[in-house]
């Protein structure tokens, strides 16, 4: 039986074809799934794609937040269907409070589009088993309001628990894709919740799948991840 | 509040000596004398208010139309057009059943007043006009100008134009794939902002705008109605209603990228499921645009209630509805009954729909308001019999003094040291700067099918099918310098450096589109640049074979007495077989060997380097020989689809050290050059002869690769080879990579800080 990833559709997603692509050059079948519809068509996993879903409007992923899509999907992510945000999606799931802490504007105000090093710092979660803890790897970043942001208790508990999947390598030229792109705090640039089935990062894996469009293929592993983790389970 | 009686055509017809404002809205008195003439009568208001837009200079090309018509009559044959001139957009044939279509337009004047909102609209109308061909648009590309890098009114202009096109095009899904960014004293007062798309679909697919088969409803869907973008109505509102209302309206409008983004993804439901009888984008001139050209365009007349219009003001009198500019609006026409399932897909996206009217039999645009006939024309005479002008053009008596202040005579550096210098001084700057400040504040990664964006090659380029591998590339160039020299070659120049590019990376250049910015056309010497530099881009079209598609004129690019720089910017599409082929510009495999393709002379006017080292212009451009652009064209395609080079960039301004340096930076390699037999180091490193490139070739492909080029006929000379981590001019300097990444980095964000 093929492995289903539903990737989810709101008003103004912009990466969700890619996340599909990703999805079945993983070997997966990708499913679409509509803001609109609660039903998540009996997928194993949810991808929340990159975009700017209602324009980014009120607050990034506030609004989408709210769509019937998400009621069923924030139950079953608390029963543990795995989820992953990229980017826009990092902001919804944040909004859900399914992960703590919240996305501000970048520090220097601006988009930013660029190669960005991180430091997979959790290779236990549902979509980073693929990779070894403490690997460094190349993952397109694209947005203006990357910058985490949360109490120090929050990020204080984060650390201590692991939760922290993936940082910002700041230590290398910025040629070479080094630095904090967006003022995020401790360089964090994804986590995990607890349970390790739900993950959120700013950087977009999707946009690492092909060396011919994305530079490299070092997001690869965060769909190999999940397959093999619903294959095997 | 008191209102005068509705100006219906029936009021019109017995109110013959009312005075009307058609000063005021940019008519003369022969047009105004005609619009009576064709109707036999006085033009009601909204008549009037839509007469007077579509024949302005931006709708209605009256200035430039008698010189673009060479555009067709030159046309050389190409198998590849199936759409040409005059709809939204033109359309190429690119194999496998798929057709793409390009264009490129301007959106100047309103980014002066107002940077973001000038520059972010205009992305979402040339969008528009992609999606209105029936295309999904796959990118964008932004051939911008600004006035003197260090000028403070540059800091205002530039971050907010790179900040529009970044806010706008990112939030729609569309990746920035190419373009260019220029300085220059001239465009102070009148930044060129150019914005071009491309788009995809299958030959079938391909929609136009006309309205045909009378009992057609015709549906308004998208933004709803408001006050931005009028110019002119606002004298007309001001003479039908009193002072109540809101009467200055700003006339840039203001765009949501939101808003267009579920309007591309809306239509592109309706095409598939082949609802649409012809469609039309509400761009410049709104309502009157789109109706009297779908009118136009069809078999049949229309009869619009411009009661159903929804609106976001309801106090805009109709003129102002018929005007106003509103962005992210579409019209389509759709068969009664499917009807209800087209505004079911609008409805699934929450994009706002209204039947407003439908096809009628005969010619006659009619338009009714609160139950009153207030427009009633045949809607050719709006949108396609506008006035026609041969503006008087004369070569301004400055033009010899100008060719004749020779940057020959320019002192040259005398010593190595000095040569050195000049070099980082070059590539140091603003023109010739990184402009990666620009570059990642646009995404060009979104649709995941980019294979070159940004410095990665001479051409953007897009992946068109997944399984095969085909592609398209584009570039876009123009060097006001060099057309200001002499603008019949210096259009020429900008189609050959476009179409080098788009072979550099290893594409099949098919079709041009162009943005013609020039001043005021009522300057005869302005008038005279222009029809020099349409001329030399048809006779260019025509001798390359690559037909012009469409494209756009922006004139009165002028502050007082002083015009721009004529500034004809020229899109070349091509097409790659497959994408995997392609040919970056990247030095990366140390031990290759760097080629220059073509003949180096010592060319200097209007150069980078007669700029940069002496502010200095005149002289003439490099000379063009376009069947030498086609043979080095075809070596460059050929060289990519076997595998005979690894890079290749094109030769322009900045010359040979510019082209070397990029090249080096992008790839992290540098490159031991040595001056060849009969050239001396300056000519060799500044000189801006066109027809060049240079390649890097594998030691085990040099024997076929100039085999393949003598047989050709291609001068071909071995200038050095890709190695270690400086550009050395053996027997003159060696520059550091490092040394010339922090003079070419960090130039721009250095101006604006």
């Amino acid at each position: 039986m093929t492995t289903r990833i539903g990737v989810v559709t709101f008003p103004g997603s912009l990466d969700d074809r890619d996340a599909q692509r990703a999805v079945r050059i993983a070997g997966a079948e990708p499913v679409a799934l509509w803001h609109k519809d609660k039903d998540l068509k009996q997928v194993d996993a949810v991808i929340l794609p990159g975009g700017f879903s209602y324009g980014d409007y009120l607050r990034a992923g506030a609004i989408s937040r709210f769509s019937p899509v998400m009621e069923t999907l924030i139950e079953q992510a608390k029963a543990g269907l795995p989820v992953l945000g990229i980017c826009n999606g990092f902001q919804i799931l944040a909004e859900t409070h399914l992960l703590p802490g919240a996305m501000l504007r970048n520090n220097h105000l601006h988009f930013v589009c660029r190669d960005q090093k991180l430091r997979v710092e959790n290779a236990d979660t549902a979509w980073t088993s693929d990779y070894a803890a403490g690997q460094e790897i190349l993952i397109p970043l694209k947005n203006a309001d990357g910058r985490y942001t949360a109490d120090e208790y929050t990020l204080d508990k984060l650390e201590a628990e692991g939760r922290v999947a993936f940082r910002y390598l700041t230590d290398g030229p910025e040629a070479d894709g080094y630095g904090n792109p967006n003022g995020s705090l401790r360089n964090i640039a994804g986590i995990t919740n607890e349970a390790g089935n739900v993950v959120g990062l700013m950087p977009h894996p999707e946009h690492a799948v092909e060396s011919l469009t994305g530079g490299g293929t070092d997001g690869l592993p965060f769909f190999t991840s999940i397959l093999k983790k619903l294959v095997t389970a | 509040m008191s209102r005068t009686p509705l100006d219906t055509v029936e009021h019109a017809a017995a109110t013959p000596d009312v005075e009307q404002p058609w000063a005021e809205l940019g008519l003369n008195k022969d047009e105004y004398a005609r619009i009576r003439e064709i109707l036999g009568r006085r033009p009601t208001g909204a008549e009037l208010a839509m007469y007077s837009v579509m024949w302005s200079e931006h709708c209605s090309y009256k200035s430039s139309k008698v010189h673009l018509r060479q555009f067709g009559e030159k046309a050389p044959q190409s198998e590849a057009m199936l759409v040409g001139i005059g709809e939204n957009a033109g359309v190429v044939d690119v194999g496998q059943g798929y057709a793409v279509t390009f264009k490129v337009e301007s959106h100047n004047h309103p980014s002066y007043v107002e940077p973001y909102q000038g520059a972010a609209t205009g992305v979402g109308g040339i969008v528009r006009d992609i999606i209105a061909m029936g295309a999904r648009p796959v990118a964008v590309v932004d051939p911008l100008r600004f006035g003197a890098a260090d000028h403070p009114d540059t800091r205002r202009v530039l971050p907010g134009v790179v900040a529009g096109i970044s806010g706008y095009g990112n939030c729609l899904g569309l990746p920035n794939i190419g373009g260019e960014v220029v300085f220059d004293a001239c465009y102070q007062g009148n930044p060129l902002v150019n914005a071009g798309a491309i788009g995809v679909m299958r030959h079938e697919d391909i929609h136009l705008a006309k309205a045909s088969g009378a009992g057609n409803k015709v549906i308004l869907y998208g933004a709803r109605t408001g006050g931005d973008g009028i110019g002119g109505a606002s004298i007309l509102a001001s003479e039908t209603f009193d002072d109540a209302k809101p009467s200055k309206r700003p006339a840039v409008q203001v765009g949501d990228p939101f808003q267009e983004k579920l309007l591309i993804e809306c239509t592109l439901e309706a095409f598939r499921e082949k609802l649409v009888v012809g469609i039309q984008d509400l761009g410049a001139a709104g309502l009157s645009c789109a109706t009297s050209e779908l009118a136009s365009n069809g078999s049949g007349g229309m009869r619009v209630e411009l009661d159903d219009v929804p609106l976001r003001d309801s106090t805009l009198s109709p003129e102002e509805i018929l005007m106003s500019e509103s962005q992210e609006r579409m019209c389509a026409v759709v068969e009664p009954a499917k009807v209800d399932r087209f505004l079911e897909i609008c409805e699934k996206w929450d994009v706002i729909a209204t039947v407003i009217g439908e096809v009628t039999d005969g010619d006659r645009l009619e338009i009714y308001w609160h139950g009153g006939k207030i427009v009633d024309v045949d809607a050719r005479t709006v949108a396609h019999e506008g006035p026609v002008y041969d503006r008087p053009y004369a070569r301004p008596d400055w033009q010899d003094a100008l060719q004749a202040d020779d940057a020959a005579k320019l002192p040259r550096p005398e010593s190595s040291d000095e040569l050195r210098a000049q070099v980082l001084k070059l590539v140091g700057s603003p023109n010739q700067a990184s402009k990666a400040w620009i570059t990642s504040q646009y995404d060009h990664l979104v649709q995941g099918n980019t294979v070159l964006a940004r410095t990665e090659g001479d051409s953007g380029m897009i992946r068109v099918d997944e399984e095969t591998g085909l592609g398209v590339a584009i570039a876009t160039d123009g060097n006001g310098r060099y057309a200001k020299l002499d603008p019949y070659t210096g259009a020429q120049l900008a189609l050959a450096e476009a179409y080098r590019n788009v072979a550099a990376t290893g594409a099949k250049p098919l079709a041009v589109s162009d943005c013609l910015n020039f001043g005021s056309p009522e300057d005869p010497a302005v008038m005279w640049q222009f029809v020099e530099a349409v001329r030399g881009l048809a006779d260019g079209c025509l001798q390359l074979g690559t037909p012009v598609t469409g494209g756009n004129v922006s004139l009165y690019n002028q502050t007082g007495e002083a015009a721009i720089h004529p500034t004809p910017v020229v899109a070349v599409l091509g097409v790659i077989d497959d994408v995997a082929r392609r040919t970056p510009a990247a030095f990366r495999e140390e031990g290759q060997l760097i080629y220059l393709l073509g003949d180096t002379e010592p060319e200097f006017g209007g150069s980078a380097w007669s700029q940069v080292i002496h502010d200095h212009l005149g002289g003439l451009p490099p000379k063009v020989d376009l069947e030498r652009e086609r043979l080095l064209g075809e070596i460059l395609i050929s060289a990519s689809r076997d595998g005979m080079v690894d890079a290749a960039h094109d030769l322009s301004d900045g010359g040979l050290i510019q082209a070397v340096v990029e090249s080096a930076l992008e790839g992290g390699t540098g490159a031991r050059l040595v001056v060849p037999d009969g050239l001396d180091a300056f000519t060799f490193l500044f000189s801006e002869s066109a027809g060049r490139a240079i390649v890097s070739v594998p030691r085990s492909e040099e024997l076929r690769f100039t085999d393949m080029c003598g047989a050709r006929g291609l001068p071909a000379t071995r200038i050095g080879v890709v190695d270690g981590d400086a550009v050395e001019v053996q027997g003159e300097f060696t520059l550091p990579l490092a040394e010339l990444r922090s003079a070419h980095e960090g130039v721009i964000e250095g101006l604006l800080a």
